[in-house]
């Protein structure tokens, strides 16, 4: 009963959809104000019907409703009670019921925080999102029925796979997903400006928390990815340019372009054209994503033929946003330029050239993710396109914008003068340089990956430094004060940028100096690695909830002589059969001890690998500094500000004739 | 039978004797410095039944079949180039995840750099367009009077909220053509 419940209920949602999606479109064109005043509550009642979907789904799962063919594919008896419910969106249909609820409360979130916007606006952006919603509740109904039931009933479920039973997979998907659907937000916004015809600064202040905040979220999601790729995949390994992981780096790069030009556009009032294009693209990418993903056409182009409705149908739904929306901008978008002019060594400048970087480096990622699938596709032949590609050229695209990092926030808006910058960096640059350049000697002789990622990283966080004491120059002695007010906003940018050096420290480090060793170890044998000594204490049988573990004991000593225990597992899955190395990691701030348990040769002797993984911590610790600054810009009260000065009825006429010409 | 413990029964026959307790544990490999090369090579090598996978790191039965195979090879002589050829000759370009550089895939490693170049010009010609133009007119005196009015009725005054950059305020938006 339930299950129907569920189904009845999206179908439902389906409807609702339609409505948004379509009458108060048409208010806002007419000027209805009860058409416009529909947006509100059908996003609303969305939500809560999507809300009781998913319930009845995740019901489904902690009941173990084997009926559902959804659960009995994805669940097993003994399958423990967090991993039934995260297993809710463990499989394709449940994780496309996710998406529609993730965008469902989205679109609650506007209608609840935007009661100052002007209501034709917020009638257009729910409008767009209930358009969008309506795509992907149509793919759940008619390609991908989550509540599907299946007779007769097996006695049990085909357990979860077992990758999936991990905690970084409770909470990388719905955080990915609110970071991909909540640049709808992004992109919602930037139709309805299109749509108004008004493209301008008060638009870009609107929709930059949004994005902001999508942004933040996104880029939890990409490292909780990369994070359970690390511990779970048993080779340590924290990004393999797999297009999995790509698709969820190209809405990343985009919307990290998005929210760099959107600063200059709410700013200056310049850009705001190519805004509009980016919050286009970076949605679309997010929808690329999905159907990379979901569509079976990465395991195999032929795979996707054989049984194309899915992917088709997300291809469809692709190509109507893609076109569209550049319809809609090949309409309006060229009939104005806002903005006044700047110099070609300024503020604005600088954040075109990270955009022109970052959107080259996005073009490479996208190139080398589909070019196998083309050519496979076209039948000219299959080629591999991997890590070796993407090193080569993304790290190129991305150093110089790397570098701007560290001069953008120090350079004036409009006016900036390089003479003068120049020399007031000269400790920042001299300083990194000389010290990413000694550094590697002290190591093992010169490296000039490490000098070039330690440059960067160091370069980025002096230059941090540099903008705090720029701030503080003229404070009093009440210096510190002054410090924590500043805006949130400035904060969460330095905040962010700080984390990228600290992200690039990882990155640079783990990739030169890691080091690992593949021995066979009988009992009471050792291993020495970077210092480390290695003592294997034997396997021994330790059952499971749902599988069998063989689990070694490892004493591990310290160069320091501090001693502490590892147990790596080979674990038996009971219902799949399925084998899977569960690693053991010590986690330290400069270093990581990482030790796979390899396969039993007989007579108590293993085979072990054992890595020594330097600095790899701050690869996760940056993107998580990075969140936090997108969290603090985003809840910057001016933006909050600006809203409350709206409700004043004076102001409504004021600022839209001062700031927003009309398409003619 | 798993693959996995086939290879260890393989590996439990070529060990005469198990090693006695206190000695330190013996590399995986018979020869360490062949299976520094292997994995070297390995890394760029995909394993061509997996999902995405290379082949240092599989431990597909295939995987581990043809890295015995690589390791024959290089036992006999063959160099890492010859290697990768014999590869190349069974599998195609697919088993290579440094794509060859050949006219199928110009366009796949000269692309980026194209973006570069396509960015950089559209980048010079915005910059160009905007150093040329015009200073924002002056502000006119409705709109003035409708800020004074603004300031007025504003219950929330920004005090102590200090504008991003100070002494550039946000010049009103103008319209081409």
């Amino acid at each position: 009963m339930i299950p129907e419940l569920g189904q009845f209920v999206v179908i439902l949602a389906l409807v609702v959809a339609l409505i948004q999606g379509t009458l108060p479109l048409l208010g806002a064109q007419r000027g209805d104000e009860r058409l416009m005043a529909l947006a509100r509550p059908l996003a609303q009642a969305q939500f809560t019907l999507l809300l009781l979907a998913f319930s009845a789904l995740a019901w489904s799962f902690l009941t173990h409703d084997f009926s559902v063919k959804n659960v009995a594919q994805n669940s097993f008896s003994q399958l423990p009670a967090i991993y039934r419910f995260t297993a809710t969106w463990g499989s394709h249909e449940g994780s496309l019921l996710l998406w529609t609820v993730i965008l469902a409360g989205w679109s609650a979130a506007v209608a609840v925080f935007s009661r100052q916007l002007p209501q034709e606006m917020v009638a257009r952006v729910l409008a767009v999102l209930g358009l969008v919603s309506v795509g992907f509740l149509a793919l759940l109904v008619f390609t991908s029925n989550p509540f599907e039931r299946l007779f007769p009933i097996p006695a049990d479920g085909r357990d979860l796979n077992p990758l999936l039973q991990d905690a970084g997979m409770i909470s990388h998907p719905p955080l990915l997903y609110m970071g991909y659907v909540g640049f709808s937000v992004a992109f919602a916004f930037a139709i309805a400006a299109l749509l108004s015809g008004r493209l301008d600064a008060a638009w870009a202040r609107w929709s930059r928390p949004w994005t902001t905040t999508a942004w933040t979220f996104l880029t939890l999601g990409v490292a909780l990815g990369s994070w359970w790729a690390y511990r779970e995949l048993g080779w340590g390994g924290w990004w393999f340019w797999d297009p999995t992981e790509n698709a969820s780096l190209m809405p990343w790069l985009a919307g990290t372009a998005l929210i760099h030009a959107l600063a200059a556009t709410e700013k200056r009032g310049v850009f705001s054209n190519w805004s509009v294009l980016l919050a286009i693209a970076t949605f679309s990418l997010s929808l690329l994503g999905t159907f990379l993903v979901r569509s079976g056409v990465l395991s195999s182009v032929h795979a996707f033929a054989v049984d194309p409705t899915r992917g088709l149908f997300i291809l469809v739904f692709l190509g109507l946003v893609i076109g569209g929306s550049m319809t809609l901008y090949a309409l309006r978008a060229p009939r104005m330029v806002a903005g006044g002019s700047f110099a070609w060594f300024s503020r604005e400048s600088l954040l075109l050239a990270n955009n022109v970087f970052l959107i080259a480096a996005l073009g490479a990622v996208l190139l080398g993710t589909l070019y196998p699938l083309f050519l496979d596709a076209l039948g000219l032949g299959k080629i591999s396109v991997g890590p070796q590609y993407f090193n080569a050229v993304f790290v190129p695209l991305v150093a110089p914008a790397l570098f701007l990092v560290g001069i953008g926030p120090l350079a004036r808006w409009k006016k900036a003068s390089l003479p003068d910058l120049m020399w007031r960096l000269k400790w920042a640059f001299g300083v990194a340089l000389v010290t990413a350049a000694l550094l590697p000697l002290t190591l093992d002789g010169m490296n000039l990956q490490v000098t070039l990622g330690l440059f960067l990283a160091l370069w980025i966080l002096f230059t941090v430094i540099k903008g705090f004491a720029q701030r503080l120059q003229h404070a009093g002695p009440d210096r510190w004060r002054q410090l924590l007010r500043l805006p949130r906003a400035f904060w969460g940018m330095q905040l962010a940028h700080a984390g990228l050096a600290i992200l690039v420290v990882g990155v640079t480090m783990v990739s030169n100096y890691e080091t690992e060793r593949d021995v066979r170890m009988p009992i009471g044998s050792h291993v020495e690695l970077a210092g480390y000594r290695f003592v294997f204490h034997g396997v021994e049988e330790v059952p499971g909830p749902n599988y069998l573990a063989g689990r070694a004991t490892m004493e591990i000593t310290s160069p320091h002589g501090r001693s502490f225990m590892l147990y790596p597992e080979k674990r038996n899955y009971d219902a799949s059969g399925a084998i899977m190395t569960q690693a053991a990691v010590h986690y330290g701030l400069f270093r990581d001890v990482y030790i796979s348990l390899g396969d039993p040769l007989g007579d108590g002797v293993w085979t072990v690998r054992v890595y020594h993984k330097p600095f790899v911590g701050w690869l996760w610790a940056g993107a998580l500094l990075l969140a936090m600054g997108g969290g603090l810009a985003a809840a910057d009260p001016r933006y909050r500000m600006v809203l409350r000065r709206r409700r004043v009825p004076d102001a409504e006429p004021a600022l839209a004739s001062a700031a927003a010409p009309e398409v003619r | 039978m798993s693959p996995a413990v086939l290879v260890a029964g393989a590996l439990v026959f070529m060990m005469a004797l198990p090693l006695p307790a206190s000695q330190p544990a013996l590399p995986t490999a018979d020869d360490p410095v062949l299976e520094a090369r292997l994995n070297e090579l390995a890394v760029d090598l995909r394993c061509v039944v997996c999902q995405n996978e290379s082949l240092a790191e599989s431990r597909a039965s295939l995987a581990l079949d043809l890295r015995a195979e690589i390791r024959g090879m290089m036992r006999n002589g063959l160099t890492d180039e010859q290697v990768l050829e014999s590869l190349v000759a069974r599998y195609g370009d697919f088993v290579l995840y440094r794509p060859p550089v050949k006219p199928l895939t110009y366009a796949l490693w000269g692309g980026p750099f194209v973006f570069l170049l396509i960015g950089i010009g559209l980048a010079a010609a915005t910059l160009h367009r905007r150093r040329s133009m015009p200073e924002p007119e002056a502000v006119s005196p409705e709109a003035l009077r409708q800020a004074a009015r603004l300031l007025r009725t504003d219950p929330v005054s920004p005090a102590g909220q200090a504008p991003d950059v100070p002494g550039t305020p946000r010049p009103p938006l103008q319209q081409e053509r």
